[in-house]
């Protein structure tokens, strides 16, 4: 089902549907999502939480609440605020902006494709083992929307609209966090980002220029970039290892990254690993943001690498900085990591508010 | 596939020898089992666990100090070997990742009569299983465990990681290790040469019967130390490209790196 008729579901079910509060024998519509060929031959499907499968309404309940400001203590922000479409559902400053004009520590990671992270964890630190746990963190956090979840939820059921929709989803009319959570995780898994020049040159529709076919075997190298044993390769779509690395950002850390959440000495600025999809998308870079461009960020492997005890075993050459590629080199890597960047996610209608 | 080809022809001998076995002058047919191996992973017998990666400094056999990071294999084809020749394999492979404790035991999926077999594997894939398109192991070790195209293809057979001390720097340094075993290639040549580095490893003759548990284990010094020294200094990254590299890691993980423990 795709995500138009879905919302057409669940108009028909909210106009239809009694008010009744029995979730025991309420039954949503199904919904499955709608994965690129590609990504069902080459890797194992998703992972959907057996107790928060996809449904039309689960999914159009929330997408809604994703856009809705309700959410956040003085009604200025929500979800989309800081996972703008436009920036593949990221924020394109360094650090977002709260509710109270305060900064956040982190750059805001882009959202598509989650639902293939199948075993977690998700955030650049790794502190929310699902993505329903992830939700629950930036509505009560005071750099982000600073609110309490009984505020939040006294404001959702006191709303004209949403105990119908939650109704519809759920079975039931009364609203909690976890609901919340799930509603807003359903939306999130279907960003499928999966239409980018390179996906299409490997379905036979398009083909590289030669300067991208000379970045993919860059990138392939392992003597050259070795961008690939944590980012992935053309026969995994998702471009990122999902896992957790020090990529030689800094000798000493202000931000411990995974360390703070383990507390294991071992995980130290350590953070996961961005997909190298929508690129041109998502300035700026790293997990604090620190680069602007992309060219910034090849010229940090190149020669901008820095030693400390947890970096990773997989960088080469540290003690002069990186592999050293030269500007031709350069050029050719990025075009062809230009060319994973998806334009049509970042306008998909299906994704934008209703 | 050769892997499910196995699987039948296993199955088919199995119900054979059911129908037509007995024991001795006994009318009852011998139990059918389906043993189970675990792995063990130790550096010349002192094991290694979890608390040691990144901690534990370990001096190989040329006297370099390292430790270790990230141990993932595969193993495949597990093979029961009957005295007369028959052999039971269901031809389906194992991931371990040594580290985080995952698929440190697994059941191969193969039905075999209560018996003393030749218990063997292979390290890595061998060319047929290479060749194939395997979507968890497209998605094994986040994904990465394939290897690229220009590399030969197929998968990892091995990640061992970590960092050595480089002494001969002022002041001493780290640096990292990447010894990464794959199908040897050389992309030098067109087209790409290649040969097949896995190896069999025999774990001898284990007598199976119900509840059999055969543990493997893995000296991981072995991979540092016969035939062949190994010499961090000169082999510590960008070993996949190395086809020589592919052949001495090959030959010293045939030599003494597994065995049998229990």
């Amino acid at each position: 089902m795709t995500l138009k008729n879905g919302i057409y579901g669940i108009l028909i079910l909210v106009a239809t549907a009694c008010m009744g509060d029995d979730a025991s024998t309420y039954t949503a519509t199904p919904a499955e999502l709608d994965i690129p060929p590609f990504f069902e031959s080459s890797i194992l499907p998703p992972e959907i939480p057996r107790d928060n499968p996809l449904t039309a309404e689960g999914i159009a309940l929330g997408k809604a609440l994703f856009y809705d400001h309700i959410l956040s203590a003085n009604n200025t922000q929500s979800c989309a605020s800081c996972h703008l479409q436009s920036g593949s559902f990221s924020d394109p400053n360094p650090f977002s902006v709260g509710i109270n004009g305060s900064l956040g520590t982190r750059n805001s990671m882009p959202l598509f494709n989650l639902a293939w992270n199948r075993r977690g964890p998700f955030n650049w630190d790794g502190s929310a083992a699902t993505l329903e746990d992830q939700i629950f963190e930036p509505v009560t956090n005071p750099l982000e929307m600073a609110n309490t979840w009984s505020n939040a939820v006294a404001a959702l059921q006191n709303s004209g609209t949403y105990p119908e929709l939650f109704d519809a989803a759920f079975g039931s009319t009364t609203i909690d966090s976890v609901k919340v959570s799930k509603a807003i995780a359903q939306f999130v898994r279907t960003l499928i980002s999966g239409n980018s020049k390179f996906d299409r040159y490997l379905n036979g529709q398009e083909d590289l220029t030669e300067a991208q076919e000379r970045g993919m075997n860059i990138f392939l190298d392992e003597t050259r970039g070795d961008c690939f044993h944590c980012h992935g390769n053309p026969m995994n779509p998702l471009w990122t290892d999902n896992r957790f690395h020090n990529n030689g950002l800094d000798e000493f850390f202000s931000d411990r990254g995974l360390g703070a959440v383990t507390g294991d000495p071992r995980d130290d600025g350590l953070f996961r690993t961005p997909s190298l999809r929508n690129l041109s998308f998502t300035a700026p870079y790293m997990h604090d943001g620190r680069f602007n461009t992309l060219d910034e960020v090849i010229d940090h492997y190149s020669e901008g690498l820095v030693y400390s005890e947890t970096v990773s075993p997989l960088l080469k050459k540290i003690s002069e900085g990186g592999v050293g590629l030269t500007p031709e080199e350069k050029a050719d890597l990025k075009a062809f990591l230009l060319s994973l960047s998806d334009p049509s996610f970042t306008t998909d209608a299906e994704y934008q508010p209703n | 596939m050769k892997l499910m080809a196995s699987k039948i022809a296993a199955s088919v001998l199995v119900a054979a020898l059911i129908m037509t076995s007995c024991k001795d002058n006994d009318d009852t047919p011998l139990a059918e089992v389906s043993p189970s191996l675990s792995f063990t992973h130790n550096w010349d017998g002192v094991p290694v666990e979890n608390a040691d990666y990144q901690n534990t400094t370990y001096v190989n056999e040329r006297g370099e100090s390292l430790t270790i990071s990230k141990l993932v294999y595969l193993i495949s084809d597990i093979a029961f070997t009957d005295a007369q020749g028959n052999s039971f394999s269901a031809g389906d492979y194992n991931l371990v990742d040594a580290r985080e404790g995952v698929n440190l035991s697994f059941t191969p999926d193969v039905v075999i009569q209560e018996g003393t077999y030749n218990v063997s594997f292979t390290f890595g894939f061998d060319d047929e299983d290479n060749a194939g398109d395997y979507p968890d192991l497209n998605t094994a070790d986040g994904g990465v465990w394939i290897v690229p195209m220009m590399l030969g293809g197929g998968y990892h057979y091995m990640k061992l990681e970590g960092k050595y001390l480089n002494t001969q720097t002022i002041p001493e340094t780290e640096v990292g290790f990447a010894y990464h075993a794959i199908r040897a290639n050389d992309n030098s040549t067109n087209p790409i040469t290649l040969q097949d580095t896995s190896f069999t490893v025999d774990l001898g003759d284990v007598v199976i019967e119900e509840g059999t548990n055969i543990e493997v284990q893995m000296n991981v010094a072995e991979w540092f130390k016969n035939p062949h020294t190994w010499n961090l200094y000169e082999l510590f990254s960008m070993l996949m490209p190395n086809f020589n590299a592919q052949i001495l890691m090959s030959e010293n993980g045939a030599d003494g790196v597994f065995s049998r423990g229990n």
